[in-house]
């Protein structure tokens, strides 16, 4: 918009966004530069700067009480990682019958996704334990990337099939009539022009998976086998008052999160609002 | 179209329909069947109580102060955490600059996990070392203890507030940017002011979007969990308890499965209630432009 650059309205605007921005920045930051510190040095100054920048604190995540650190980030990254993979694999399935096809029972398969997208987790906590105990997963990675699997399908499939739905239908006719069967379509045609899609639904799966606390915690209660989020939970009561190895914790399990969305950050924003502004 | 008699397709739409079924909607109605038992320690023997669990969850004062704390966080959520990023969203769509840096900014403590966040407030908020008490010695004022019965719920709404205004900025900027410029710049030779034409021109045209941003964030409280959890645990004395928290310590601290599932039936159908409600508060007659 054109006008006067330098009205009151516009140094305040400025003034509340960059106050905004610094207060998202900060506590990271300041999380940063202290993990660098010892639990003396914060203690006497949080918002100092590190006298000299010491590796110390992240050296203990190793083993630290009954908590390593380094297995639960390997632990998360199998959890997370098969649950990415089974998503995808399931719901383009899925997404390619709703997609490419008018099946009478698209509709009613339609609104069981949709209405098992609003079960909120604490309301299948319990008896997901116990199944998984009938099904002798209990205590396994699997106990684990099944329920997680199931409760990150429907929105796969909401995304994946309202993205295959706009690729021309003349592309898998012609192969149809070549002899193609529909796994050849699927695979060799419809997915490699949904990869935009995919990546997608893979970074928001990967997300809620890597970042879960409450599901993990309960299917999972064996400590060698957590996920890093649930081992972060327990850091506060473990690790005492050694403030710097807590900061160092949580920079640890950041880090992923801070990668993944510094390099794919316009997948996830076009994403989200995709979603949310088609309705 | 293929032709309909390749029906055998459908069993793609096997792997799905078991994995949901048996992992959400067999859960989902064995919760509302062992609520109406008395079941304790995960054991084998429950007994049929009826509404026994009903009975006690009336009564109970810690779900009254839960629902009060959820319906609290509603509002405030609502106000601050939605509202917030609408005001934002219009500054940046207004001023035309720095569109991406706030957008990368903003957005990015919801990519991080509510433990983390809630870890780092935690430690924002200690009494010796914290960022609140360091801040104020810098300044030369005492320090503070931040978490008391009175303050803990509002210490654990401003990280729940705090880290999902840039998820409804990001989806307000990118519906503001869809208005055509000609709305503005004819409401500009009428001698609008910015104020008005974000009134009249910008919130009409994007209320479909800001109903949706609100449903979001309604389901969203009853979501609430790791970040309660993390910081407080739902004390001191229930101050900041939420239904979440609450379930969590009935059924698996306190082992009582039965009365647990009575919890979790109650969040469905609260938040069930609510997603009906607001959508018919909401409902307006969409503008198409």
């Amino acid at each position: 918009m054109k006008g006067e650059k330098f009205s009151i309205l516009n140094v305040l605007s400025y003034l509340i966004l960059i106050l905004w921005a610094i207060s998202t920045i900060s506590p990271f930051l300041w999380v940063i530069n202290n993990s660098f510190k010892t639990t003396s040095e914060i203690l006497l100054n949080s918002l100092s700067f590190p006298k000299e920048l010491s590796f110390r604190n992240y050296q203990q995540l190793g083993n630290y009480g009954n908590i390593n650190m380094f297995k639960g980030f390997f632990n998360s990254f199998i959890i997370s990682g098969s649950v990415v993979l089974l998503v995808l694999f399931i719901s383009s399935l899925a997404s390619f019958v709703l997609s490419r096809f008018d099946f009478r029972i698209n509709k009613t398969f339609n609104s069981f996704a949709t209405l098992a997208m609003l079960v909120p987790t604490f309301s299948i906590v319990i008896p997901a334990l116990i199944l998984v105990r009938k099904l002798g997963i209990s205590g396994s990675y699997l106990s684990l990337i099944l329920p997680q699997t199931a409760l990150n399908l429907p929105f796969a499939i909401l995304v994946l099939s309202s993205f295959m739905i706009t690729l021309p239908k003349e592309l898998e006719e012609s192969a149809l009539i070549d002899g193609a069967n529909f796994l050849t379509i699927l695979f060799k045609i419809i997915l490699p022009l949904s990869i935009p899609g995919i990546v997608t639904v893979a970074i928001f799966v990967f997300l809620w998976s890597y970042n879960d606390l409450f599901m993990s915690m309960i299917l999972i209660p064996i400590r060698e086998k957590q996920p890093i989020c649930v081992l972060l939970s327990l850091v506060s009561s473990i690790y005492g008052t050694n403030y710097g190895a807590m900061m160092s914790a949580l920079v640890i399990t950041i880090i992923p999160v801070l990668i993944l969305y510094i390099s794919l950050q316009e997948f996830v924003i076009k994403g989200l609002t995709a979603g949310a502004i088609k309705g | 179209m293929f032709s309909q008699t390749k029906k055998y397709v459908l069993i793609f739409l096997i792997p799905s329909l078991i994995l949901i079924s048996t992992f959400v909607y067999y859960p989902l109605f064995s919760t509302i069947f062992y609520s109406f038992y008395n079941w304790r320690d995960f054991s084998n023997f429950r007994k049929f109580i009826g509404l026994g669990n009903y009975e006690r969850l009336i009564k109970d004062v810690a779900v009254h102060k839960a629902i009060i704390n959820t319906f609290i966080m509603l509002i405030t959520v609502i106000l601050f955490q939605v509202g917030f990023a609408l005001i934002l969203a219009l500054m940046v769509h207004y001023l035309q600059k720095g569109y991406k840096f706030f957008r990368t900014v903003y957005f990015f403590p919801v990519t991080i996990s509510g433990t983390a966040i809630g870890l780092m407030f935690y430690l924002a908020y200690g009494y010796e070392y914290g960022f609140l008490n360091s801040i104020l010695t810098f300044f030369g004022k005492d320090k503070i203890i931040w978490i008391t019965e009175n303050s803990a719920l509002f210490m654990v709404l401003i990280p729940i507030i705090w880290q999902y205004v840039g998820f409804y900025f990001v989806i307000f900027l990118a519906a503001l940017s869809k208005i055509p410029q000609d709305f503005y710049d004819s409401a500009l030779i009428d001698g609008a002011s910015k104020i008005y034409s974000a009134v009249y021109i910008s919130i009409p045209l994007i209320w479909d979007v800001i109903a949706v941003s609100l449903s979001l964030a309604i389901v969203g409280t009853f979501k609430v969990f790791d970040i309660v959890y993390v910081i407080t645990g739902g004390g001191p004395m229930n101050a900041s308890q939420v239904l979440g928290t609450y379930l969590h310590s009935v059924a698996f601290t306190g082992q009582n499965q039965g009365y647990g599932s009575a919890i979790g039936t109650l969040i469905i159908f609260l938040g069930l209630l609510l997603s009906v409600i607001t959508n018919k508060f909401l409902k307006r007659d969409r503008i198409t432009y």
